[in-house]
């Protein structure tokens, strides 16, 4: 789950990458409000994470200027300002929800979660097909009631193709939704998770759809 | 005397007893000359009355004396001086021809015409002579003195009885007009003790006496100043607690990471974090006391001579071993000597230094140096950093201005630290960019002069 962390403190920029990389995210961070326009533009995000006060200007207006432009991506703001009159002015412009910091680390990943679910019309965070349950809040992957461990890629692959089911998608798609662009990618890391992960999981459930992509259901070619 | 009522209670208490005491004295002093006059006018016409009836023979010459307490011809004012004239008939060869029942025996006076006073049988007696050459008489009418006095005293007493009843009712009226004329104090009194400590509202002055205005306005000038005292207290804690909350996030964020992951790396870099957060949250602290101590302060700062080299060395001696080791202090204006407070001045340099440090490459020097220009000393803190955008110039010194391109972001205070506590010093802060590249600062310092 890509989400853009626009958070002009290191330390806590910082802490963020990690700890929503940890959470299950894949968190790309900027530092201002420039920043952040660049980065919506180049990727399409699941979530953002937004501070108010930034360098070059407040998070509300970006989140008023972005609402305007029919963007529809969650925005979950996060700022030190969160007396009831700043949090409804946040929310009128356009937030989707509201956290004062100090903040855990927890709860944020959990109501970027809720976003997420919400902005796919769903009405739990766990994801089913068949006898399989994928929980993004546990990181908890199971198989007719058995845990099945699996990494933190292999797990956002699976959830990547769980909330399509039926649908294919790409290595490219696939290699954005586990990587962002901090991290290095190497050439042939998505075969390779696909990989471990049908070995874990069982075969029949990913399936290679030969020259597009993976897809998980629908029909056999 | 602390009390203004009861002040003023003593200062009309005494004016009116003095008034009192004065009216008393005068009419008892003209009462009493005036009854004198009026006796003594009495004894002339008794004694020249009863003369004429002997010339008359309208009355025997021997009971001729009683004539003066004939009812007609004293006025029966008082049982008292009913009985109060005293007659005596002597004839011109010293024989006593007749007298009054009131009257001594002994003779009332000498052979002289007119008033006189003398004593007869241990009394003193007011008496009037008349000479009656047709009978060769003399006619002596005498007022007893002690009569005399007993009557004036009823007369005064009379007149002084009530001036003296008056006096406790006048002291009550006096008393009760002060604590009348005094209600307003006590109306403001109790207002002002009724409101609870943070109503700063002015006191009305509408329905004030004019009297009390001068004490009502600068009470309630007071009043403003505290009020704008205790917002900017409010803003600024409001803005302290807002500022620190961002480093508290990051804080607590890192230590979440570092408690949950299990990879030794990831702790590492969350506690190297930690600690570098800590370091930031310290410097934004000392920033925000700073600010509260140039924005307390009311007076301006006293200068004092002294050499801005001793406060660039302690501010440098200050800094934490792996900063200190990249300042150069260029020694040549070490003796230069200017007017500052050195406390101002040390926290606009150090704030200098520090985002000096902060804005150049880690391997880059920061030179602090010291130079005289006409009647100034400027001290320049110099660093090799990239320099700040020609737009952005004019901006650095407001407020949390943070400019875009730092990868170090600050709180945004520094420079805005710098300049107002320079200004307080009655001293300018330059920011330009340098060539090729780096900024340099300059605090324009007044000269020591003489």
């Amino acid at each position: 789950m890509r989400v853009l962390v626009v958070e002009d403190d290191p330390i806590l920029s910082d802490g963020l990458s990690v700890g929503l990389r940890m959470a299950g995210f894949s968190p790309d961070a900027v530092g201002c409000i420039a920043d952040a326009e660049t980065a919506m533009r180049a990727s399409a995000y699941e979530a953002v994470v937004l501070d108010v006060m930034l360098p070059d200007g407040s998070g509300i207006d970006f989140l008023a200027t972005r609402r305007q432009a029919n963007d529809r991506t969650p925005f979950l703001i996060l700022t030190a300002r969160d007396r009831i009159p700043e949090r409804i002015e946040g929310l009128d412009a356009g937030a989707d929800d509201y956290l004062g910091k100090p903040f855990d680390l927890d709860e944020l990943a959990a109501r970027l979660r809720a976003l997420v679910r919400r902005n796919a019309g769903r009405a739990t965070s766990a994801l089913t097909w068949n006898d399989i349950v994928l929980d993004p809040a546990t990181l908890a992957v199971s198989r007719a009631g058995k845990e099945i461990p699996l990494t933190r890629r292999e797990f956002t692959i699976l959830r990547a193709l769980m909330e399509r089911p039926g649908t294919v998608l790409t290595k490219p798609a696939l290699e954005e939704t586990i990587y962002g662009w901090q991290e290095g990618v190497e050439s042939n890391a998505v075969e390779v998770h696909v990989h471990h992960l049908r070995s874990k999981i069982g075969h029949g459930v990913v399936q290679t759809v030969r020259g597009l992509g993976y897809r998980i259901g629908g029909e056999l070619p | 005397m602390n009390s203004m009522r009861a002040r003023l209670l003593m200062i009309l208490l005494l004016t009116t007893g003095a008034v009192w005491a004065s009216a008393a004295t005068w009419i008892y002093i003209s009462t009493q000359a005036q009854v004198e006059r009026v006796l003594d006018a009495r004894l002339r016409e008794a004694a020249r009355m009863v003369s004429s009836m002997v010339t008359d023979e309208r009355v025997h010459l021997a009971s001729a004396a009683d004539a003066v307490s004939l009812p007609d011809f004293v006025p029966r004012s008082g049982n008292s001086y009913q009985r109060q004239l005293s007659c005596q008939i002597w004839s011109m060869e010293g024989a006593l021809v007749s007298r009054s029942d009131s009257a001594p025996e002994t003779r009332l006076a000498g052979d002289a015409d007119g008033f006189s006073i003398s004593e007869v049988d241990g009394e003193e007696w007011r008496v009037f002579t008349v000479a009656n050459a047709e009978r060769d008489v003399r006619v002596m009418v005498g007022d007893n003195m002690h009569i005399r006095n007993a009557l004036v005293r009823d007369v005064m007493l009379g007149t002084l009885l009530p001036m003296t009843l008056f006096l406790p009712l006048g002291a009550l009226v006096i008393w009760f007009s002060v604590r009348r004329g005094m209600a307003p104090l006590d109306d403001m009194a109790s207002t002002i003790a009724s409101r609870h400590g943070g109503d700063l509202q002015p006191v009305k002055v509408e329905k004030m006496p004019s009297e009390m205005l001068p004490v009502i306005c600068a009470m309630n000038g007071l009043f403003q100043r505290v009020a704008a005292a205790r917002q900017r207290e409010t803003a600024f804690t409001s803005f302290a607690a807002h500022e620190l909350k961002t480093p508290l996030a990051g804080l607590k964020t890192q230590a979440q990471i570092a408690l949950a992951s299990g990879d030794a790396d990831v702790q590492a870099n969350a506690l190297r974090q930690i600690g570098s957060g800590v370091d930031r949250t310290s410097r934004l602290v000392r920033q925000l006391l700073d600010l509260a101590a140039i924005e307390a302060a009311d007076q301006a700062p006293e200068l004092l001579r002294g050499r801005p080299a001793q406060v660039v060395e302690q501010v440098v001696e200050e800094l934490p071993t792996k900063e200190r080791s990249r300042i150069r202090i260029e020694q040549s204006g070490s003796e230069l000597e200017a007017r500052f407070e050195p406390a101002l001045l040390q926290m606009a340099v150090r704030n200098l230094i520090e985002n000096a440090i902060r804005h150049s490459p880690d391997d880059r020097e920061v030179l602090v140096r010291l130079a005289a220009t006409g009647n100034e000393v400027e001290v320049l803190v110099e660093d090799e950093g990239p320099g700040i955008p020609e737009s952005e110039l004019p901006h650095v010194t407001e407020r949390f201005f943070r400019g875009r391109d730092r990868a170090a972001a600050g709180s945004g205070l520094g420079l805005s630290i710098a300049e107002e506590a320079v200004m307080r010093i009655e001293g300018v802060l330059r920011l330009r960019n340098r060539d090729p590249h780096g900024v340099s600062a300059v605090v324009l310092l007044q000269g020591a002069g003489d």
